[in-house]
């Protein structure tokens, strides 16, 4: 968690300043400017730079937010502090809409497909009677508290700024929060988040929403300041530029958001003003300039000012430890977790003409620790995602406690108590260990978005870090827990999901390659946790080219060669079958 | 409904679908390659147009101008890349690559404007303009961020059209200009006519789509692009210069864009700023193929070309909504039937 000072002295700054003698009234509409921009572009760094959706829209959303307003408080007479709401809702239901359609598409469809129903909406709003066509509308009243009407800029620069900081605020609580870890793992990817129970396109169409709602709100604040709207400043040319606006400042930083903003709007201020002096012709001179300005600020700076101007300041890495006293509830469990918890009756997976996986039984008792082994290419992954719901399997069934689970979704799969860890690490790197780990307790916690983000998850939040915090503790990576994880070694970041699946308070572990570059000492303690858990009733199903690690360490084996079992045994029986040694070999010794 | 209106509308369609289907072959193809999303690709369309109209009209086209100043830019990054390895033949050849061609081409535009050149000299000279304009501009704002995300070469993009709108509008003005028809006549048939032009730009367009289907298919060079495409790592371990994969690409869409232009100019009034909307509409035809199939793009582009022309005659007020519009379903149907494959990204 960041520190709230400095915000309370920007705060501070952003208050005073009107009353700074000699500021120029001219300063105080720059200001207006960049926080209505800034708004827009915060809703933008979570979307594109925190959950890797770019969007080209948002200035359809302004307009939303703008064009609600201007028709009910001109055709109907509303009061605008009735139309924030509508306003709001607006913004948001019809991103429900366009994100229900968009958010599904991945990659590049994604900014294309907002970019063309940015340009449709635009079109729409200069078509549209009732919109005013390309007129637009105007006489909107201004804000008024009382008999106060805020007419001029200086009067409604609070306002704006009242928005900005408290959605800024909002937002770093939304983005510190359970939630916020769902939201900051899509970028990664979906499948791990799935692992732990996250609904990936919930979440994105969550942050969609959010985005659509705070460019709602610039374009009701937009729509006061200016007092008529008209459809230019919400097309495709805007749209672009909130984005180029979040990615100048940095586009994972909701203050990169602000900064950028603010870079924006003054640079294109003092282009259009000073440039026709000393370049004096006709036309779009300060475009031309704009646009060479923004390819070299790229080059120079790919990842935005902010994160540029933060390394100025060292950041303090020793994060405080949670309480690990707090007790977070047990996963609610079936009555008997006993017998035999998982069953794989013939399971088949084909990708094809090709069978990855063959018809393949095999089961895993309580308290039982069994390996999966065989050449690569025997299958074995392939196994693991059919058992975890991220592959549908061909034919064949597989039960948990009796219950049949075939092609259960990942979410439901890791509610019966079955969590995992990924052959390829997949954790997100730019978020501690912690965070990281406390991911795989996401389904454990409770708090939502909008509690999130007025902070009244603190109490389920430290009982999520405090279990996060044990977890790490466990696997004996305490003094990493502050560490971004991506900066771990490859063999720490694969203990690191073993904690992130301890999170789930699991039935069954399941480990794709647990020792995969670890050293020989950490195998031993790896190994010495297995039997820990196993004794304390948790069951374990890995997958490990180790042979040694494995022999030792397994009560029973199961060997898959072309995606057919051919043995199963105690590692005592496996280790002298013709058959076995046969796959491994290549010949019978 | 009028059949013969419905022959012409479709007629009027397919024409401009056909433009659409080149600038989205061109975009399929740069994007492919490059991961850049090309929003410059209408300036190439608009540049080609008006540099072939001005010449065409004995005016001096500025377009060769700025070839040579974004020339004389990429030989200073070639140079600035190299300098610590500077050696006498790559500072030679990139000179000439760089700056000798541009000043030819320069002065070419120079002594011929004035006099009204042909109709063949003009489409030559502003195809190499604009093939040298796309060339140098990959070198100076794309090739130095090629190791950024797909969002980053987007925003630079942008920045690219929009510096290159404007100087659209310092060198040719807010006037639209229409330049010559690349071939006169016409003829009849049925109800129907149709004029040079418009046979023209089939035969391009279909031109275009078997030599670049040959173009990969066939050729090493086609063959290195694509492998590029699929990855970017892999094809330098392989022996490929991906930067020269990226310059083909770009050439090819600079050209292709410039050929659009010069097709469309004798048809409909351009502006400095027309190339982005018609290059949009190349983009909604991308997006439909997926922006990896070339036939099925240029399918789609049809499609865009015939709905637009049924749209400005019954809703010309909505025509825009319309195409942008869809795109709608199409995504629906896409996002429906995307398979939950995973992605690693950055």
């Amino acid at each position: 968690m960041q520190s709230r000072l400095p915000i309370l002295f920007f705060a501070i700054l952003m208050a005073a300043i009107p009353f700074i003698p000699g500021v120029p009234p001219f300063w105080i509409v720059l200001l207006d400017n960049i926080g209505l921009a800034a708004l827009v572009a915060m809703g933008l760094v979570l979307l594109t730079g925190v959950g890797g959706l770019t969007s080209f829209g948002q200035a359809a959303f302004v307009g939303f937010g703008a064009y609600t307003t201007a028709v009910l408080s001109t055709a109907y007479g509303l009061s605008p502090w009735l139309t924030l709401p509508l306003s709001l809702v607006v913004s948001g239901s019809l991103a429900v809409l366009l994100g229900l359609i968009t958010v599904r598409l991945s990659g590049h469809y994604l900014p294309l497909g907002t970019l063309a129903w940015g340009l449709g909406l635009f079109y729409l709003f200069s078509k549209l009677e009732f919109l005013g066509r390309n007129d637009g509308i105007s006489a909107i009243p201004p804000l008024s508290i009382g008999t106060f009407k805020m007419l001029s800029p200086g009067s409604i620069y609070y306002a704006i700024w009242v928005a900005v900081i408290l959605s800024a605020l909002l937002t770093m609580n939304l983005l510190d929060s359970r939630t916020g870890r769902a939201i900051r793992a899509l970028r990664r990817g979906h499948v791990a988040a799935e692992a732990f129970g996250v609904h990936t396109p919930r979440a994105k169409l969550l942050v969609f929403i959010h985005a659509a709602v705070l460019a709602g709100l610039s374009g009701w604040l937009y729509a006061h300041l200016q007092r008529a709207v008209n459809p230019t400043p919400f097309g495709a040319h805007m749209g672009i530029e909130y984005l180029f606006i979040a990615v100048v400042g940095g586009a994972g930083y909701v203050w990169g958001g602000v900064l950028g903003a603010a870079i924006v709007v003054v640079l294109k201020e003092v282009l259009q003003s000073y440039l026709p002096l000393i370049l004096p012709g006709s036309g779009q001179v300060e475009t031309i300039v704009f646009g060479i300005m923004l390819v070299a600020l790229l080059q120079l700076a790919p990842g935005g000012l902010w994160p540029w101007l933060m390394s100025f300041f060292p950041e303090r890495t020793d994060g405080k430890k949670p309480d690990t006293s707090l007790k977070l509830a047990h996963r609610a469990r079936a009555p008997a977790e006993d017998g035999v918890l998982l069953q794989v009756e013939k399971a088949r997976k084909q990708f094809g003409g090709v069978v990855a996986v063959n018809n393949v039984s095999f089961d895993v008792q309580a308290r039982e620790i069994v390996a999966l082994i065989g050449p690569n290419g025997a299958g074995k992954s392939t196994t693991f995602n059919l058992i975890t719901g991220v592959l549908s399997a061909t034919s064949g069934s597989i039960s948990v406690l009796g219950r049949k689970v075939d092609n259960a979704p990942p979410q439901e799969i890791v509610k019966l108590g079955i969590s995992r860890t990924f052959q390829h690490v997949k954790l997100v790197p730019d978020m501690t260990v912690l965070e990281n780990v406390a991911i795989g307790a996401h389904l454990r916690g409770h708090s939502g978005p909008v509690s999130s983000m007025l902070r009244l998850d603190r109490a389920d939040e430290a009982k999520l870090l405090a279990e996060a915090a044990r977890q790490i503790e466990r696997v004996g990576l305490t003094e990493q827990m502050h560490q971004l994880a991506g900066s771990l070694s490859l063999g720490q970041q694969r203990i690191v999901e073993i904690a992130r699946a301890l999170c789930v308070d699991p039935m069954l572990l399941l480990l794709d390659e647990p020792a995969a570059g670890l050293r020989h000492m950490e195998k031993q303690r790896l190994a010495a946790l297995l039997r820990e858990l196993r004794d304390g009733g948790m069951s374990v199903l890995l997958v490990e080219h180790d042979m040694g690690f494995v022999m030792n360490l397994a009560d029973r084996i199961v060997v898959l060669d072309f995606g057919t079992k051919i043995a199963e045994g105690t590692p005592a029986t496996i280790k002298t079958n013709p058959e076995v040694i046969k796959a491994y070999l290549g010949v019978a010794a | 409904m009028n059949t013969t209106i419905m022959l012409f509308l479709v007629q009027d369609g397919i024409t401009n679908g056909a433009i659409y289907a080149l600038l989205g072959l061109a975009l399929v193809l740069v994007f492919a390659v490059t991961r850049v999303i090309l929003i410059p690709q209408g300036e190439f369309v608009t540049y080609g147009a008006l540099t072939y109209a001005s010449l065409a009209a004995g005016q001096m086209p500025g377009t060769a101008k700025l070839a040579l100043a974004l020339g004389i830019g990429a030989f200073a990054f070639d140079l600035f890349e190299a300098r610590k390895a500077l050696h006498g033949r790559l500072i030679v050849r990139s000179f000439i690559a760089n700056v000798v061609l541009p000043a030819i081409v320069l002065a070419l535009t120079l002594s011929l404007a004035a006099q009204k050149p042909p109709v063949a000299v003009c489409i030559v000279l502003s195809l190499v303009i604009v093939a040298m304009i796309g060339l140098y501009l990959y070198r100076i704002a794309f090739q130095p961020l090629a190791h950024t995300s797909v969002l980053v070469l987007l925003i630079a993009s942008v920045g690219v059209h929009l510096a290159l709108q404007g100087l659209g509008l310092l060198f040719f003005g807010a006037e639209g200009q229409r330049g010559p028809a690349v071939l006169s006549g016409a003829f009849t048939a049925g109800a129907l006519r149709f004029t040079g032009q418009s046979i023209t730009v089939y035969a391009i367009t279909i031109a275009f789509i078997v030599a670049l289907w040959l173009f990969f298919g066939l050729t090493l060079y086609g063959k290195a692009l694509r492998a590029t495409a699929v990855n970017r790592l892999g094809a330098r371990l392989a022996g490929i210069r991906t930067t020269l994969s990226g310059q083909i690409a770009f050439l090819l869409a600079s050209v292709i864009g410039a050929i659009s232009g010069i097709l469309i100019v004798p048809i409909t009034t351009l502006y400095y700023d027309s190339g982005f909307l018609i290059g949009l509409k190349g983009f909604v035809a991308a997006i439909i193929g997926g922006l990896v199939s070339y036939p099925l793009t240029a399918v789609a582009a049809l499609v865009v070309g015939t709905v637009e022309a049924f749209s400005s005659f019954y809703a010309s007020n909505y025509k825009e909504v319309i195409v942008f519009m869809l795109l709608i379903p199409v995504l629906l149907l896409r996002s429906l039937a995307a398979p939950a494959v995973e992605e690693e990204k950055d």
